[in-house]
């Protein structure tokens, strides 16, 4: 599929952006394996490969959690007190802002700004955005799709 | 399709649209969707069918009203009655009463009078009332005329001349004379030359381009049409950020659909002008969105700025000629070109004219999307339109400008909008997001809070703004922990305006705003940060 994508831009240098898109789109994140083929098919050096694709927030380079909870720190979440729940979110769930838990399970991710800023603060669990949210609503919300009770902090 | 065929598209569009005596408009943006918008319009679907009214009354999905904060909102036509946090209980209920019985229900609607009152609705003209899927409706509301008008009347320099004539400025921040910019770009040689639409919002708290692109994607098409048909540009592209998922959606679809009817791509209407328009997705740096870092992102590299001189104007992409514009800057050209640039002119104050979309924020009761002439007052804007703070709480500051922008107090409210009083204040226009704070904000937090912001999205290419910014870090961060000097005060300041002076790009040249203004209104609270060791607001200090 990714080799496709590349011929169809005919391997040309300045789709870099455009087939790191469609890579992270196929397989939820860029690992070594991936950039290097990328580097290959398009002729251009590792490391500048590397270098674009840890320039953008956007390029996923580890693998995430089985689910995914994401807060807006955007200029209205900020000033509506989200960092507050993202520490209660922490301490719950025993995971750290830009990380995923031991297990997989988990991962608390900080964007910059998805735009619902009327409803702020938000927080996307598994793709459902939570506007206007609560530290309560937010913690049912992440063990509702745990689909656990309780959770158990070492 | 020739220009004829579109205009009797449009008459028997618009005929179709008044054959309907009732429209229900369903806003399906992204403010909106997240609250159930998509159900709330199957609702209606399924009530006008059941209650057999299908004939009367059109159900359509739509863009943004602004009103984001009582989402999912609907507007029943005639007479523009809008509901609020509509479910699909509600749904059958309108339905029932105001379709059938004709009486508008009146315990849903929004009975906020003033959020609207002192906006003016010229880029968001068909924002909320065209489906954005279908380029029918948009036909239907006179679009692409303008691009008619170009094309059978008018030669490209008249079309500068009006250009030039309504002192449209840049709405991407700067605030350049896009007239201006246009005839640099004509009488640049090189070839083939290029265009730019940028659509890479990056400012935290700002959702403008993206309410217009999801609302109203064929106003950008026709405002770049027009823009490279006058400079000779023959390959444009919209460069949009990819958090942005459904503005890229109707964006392709709306392309697709100018393709079909020969808008786009060769031989535009059959005339011999040709312009090929693509989407390059941004991935998430917010310094994109700056002109010369926008050609290096579009080309493949990382998004780091260059020195200027040479102009993108003369040398941009693949160092050819390359105009770049922001989306909302070229959604004011097909009713300037319909109009006449005299007719723009007088909207808005002398200087600065027409009108500018903003996203109205935090601590206030009326958040959400608005456009208001230029030179409106700031007070007017939170207080009449934004109804003000929330929770009996007081008025503390007005973010102006984004990240980087000023915080300034209430005895700078009654300053008019337009780029040279904000800049006087310390604030910037920036891409337009005003965000209200009140007494439970510390400034000291929120000015550390938008260094760090500027931190982790400077490129690291200048000096100034790479390392300046980190030691302005470092003394927030004494400060904050009880470690303050008073000597630290001069010393911000002076940095600040180190790198507001030597930084390479706007970024850089902006980021010191929130720490310079908030030494300049607030300087009460860094005291009292350094000497008492304590944060009336109760931010700081904290244990732990």
């Amino acid at each position: 599929m990714l080799d496709k994508f590349i011929l169809q831009h005919q391997h040309r240098k300045d789709a870099l952006l455009e087939i790191l898109h469609f890579a992270q789109e196929q397989y939820g994140f860029l690992d070594k394996d991936v950039l290097t083929h990328v580097s290959d098919s398009l002729s251009l050096p590792p490391s500048h490969v590397y270098g674009v694709t840890t320039f953008y927030n956007f390029f996923k380079l580890k693998k995430p959690g089985s689910h995914v909870v994401t807060f807006c720190l955007g200029t209205a979440c900020f000033v509506k007190s989200v960092e507050e729940i993202i520490s209660t979110v922490e301490n719950e769930f025993n995971v750290k802002r830009g990380e995923t838990r031991a297990d997989g399970k988990l991962s608390l991710f900080i964007t910059r700004c998805i735009g619902a800023c009327a409803m702020a603060p938000n927080a996307i669990v598994d793709n459902v955005v939570v506007g206007k949210a609560t530290p309560e609503a937010v913690v049912n919300k992440i063990k509702s799709v745990l689909g656990e009770e309780k959770v158990e902090a070492d | 399709m020739k220009p004829i065929d579109i205009i009797k598209l449009a008459e028997r569009d618009l005929d179709q649209r008044r054959s309907y005596k009732y429209r229900i408009n369903v806003c399906c943006s992204s403010g909106c969707l997240p609250f159930g918008a998509e159900e709330v319009l199957k609702a209606f679907d399924e009530a006008v069918k059941m209650m057999g009214v299908e004939k009367d009354c059109k159900v359509a999905r739509t863009g943004c009203f602004g009103t984001c904060s009582v989402g999912p909102a609907v507007v029943v036509e005639p007479g523009d009655y809008l509901y609020q946090n509509v479910t699909p209980e509600n749904a059958r209920e309108i339905v029932k009463e105001h379709i059938v019985k004709g009486k508008p229900v009146k315990s849903l609607l929004y009975s906020n009078d003033a959020f609207f009152k002192k906006q003016h609705r010229l880029i968001l003209r068909n924002a909320g009332k065209i489906d954005p899927f279908n380029i029918e409706d948009y036909i239907a509301m006179g679009g692409y005329s303008a691009l008619i008008k170009c094309l059978t009347k008018m030669t490209q320099k008249e079309v500068i001349d009006e250009v030039t004539a309504s002192g449209l400025r840049g709405r991407g921040g700067a605030g350049f004379l896009t007239g201006q910019k246009w005839s640099f770009v004509a009488r640049a040689t090189g070839n083939p030359k290029y265009a730019i639409a940028n659509l890479d919002e990056g400012d935290p708290g700002v959702f403008a381009n993206r309410t217009l692109a999801e609302a109203d994607p064929h106003a950008i098409i026709e405002g770049l049409l027009i823009a490279a048909y006058v400079t000779g540009i023959e390959q444009a592209y919209i460069y949009i950020r990819s958090e942005y998922p459904l503005a890229i959606t109707t964006l392709k679809k709306a392309l697709e659909q100018a393709k079909s009817l020969s808008l786009v791509g060769e031989n535009v209407l059959e005339t011999p002008f040709n312009l090929a328009i693509d989407l390059r997705l941004g991935a998430g740096a917010f310094v994109a969105g700056e002109e010369t870092a926008i050609l290096a992102s579009v080309e493949g590299e990382r998004a780091m700025p260059r020195p200027r001189p040479p102009y993108p104007a003369t040398s941009g992409l693949w160092a050819k000629p390359t105009l770049i514009q922001n989306v909302e800057t070229l959604a004011n050209i097909p009713p300037i070109v319909l109009n006449g640039g005299a007719w723009f002119s007088k909207i808005g104050t002398l200087k600065c004219s027409g009108t500018k979309c903003f996203s109205l924020t935090g601590k206030v009761n009326n958040p959400g999307l608005i456009e208001v002439p230029m030179g409106i007052t700031l007070r007017e804007v939170v207080f009449d339109i934004g109804g003000g703070v929330p929770n009996d709480r007081k008025f503390k500051a007005v973010l102006v400008g984004g990240p980087s922008g000023g915080c300034l107090p209430e005895s700078q409210l009654d300053l008019p909008i337009d780029y040279e009083s904000l800049t006087k204040a310390g604030a910037i226009m920036g891409s337009g997001g005003i965000v209200v704070i009140d007494d439970k904000s510390c400034m000291v937090d929120t000015a550390k809070f938008f260094t760090d912001f500027c931190i982790d999205e400077s490129c690291g290419k200048c000096v100034p703004c790479r390392v300046g910014l980190a030691k302005v870090q470092k003394i927030f961060e004494r400060i904050m922990q009880g470690e303050g000097r008073l000597d630290d005060m001069s010393v911000l300041e002076e940095a600040g305006n180190y790198i507001k002076e030597a930084s390479l790009c706007g970024l850089g040249q902006t980021a010191p705003n929130p720490v310079l203004t908030t030494l300049r209104y607030f300087k009460d609270e860094y005291v009292q940060h350094i000497t008492e060791k304590k944060c009336s607001a109760g931010k700081c200090f904290k244990k732990g």
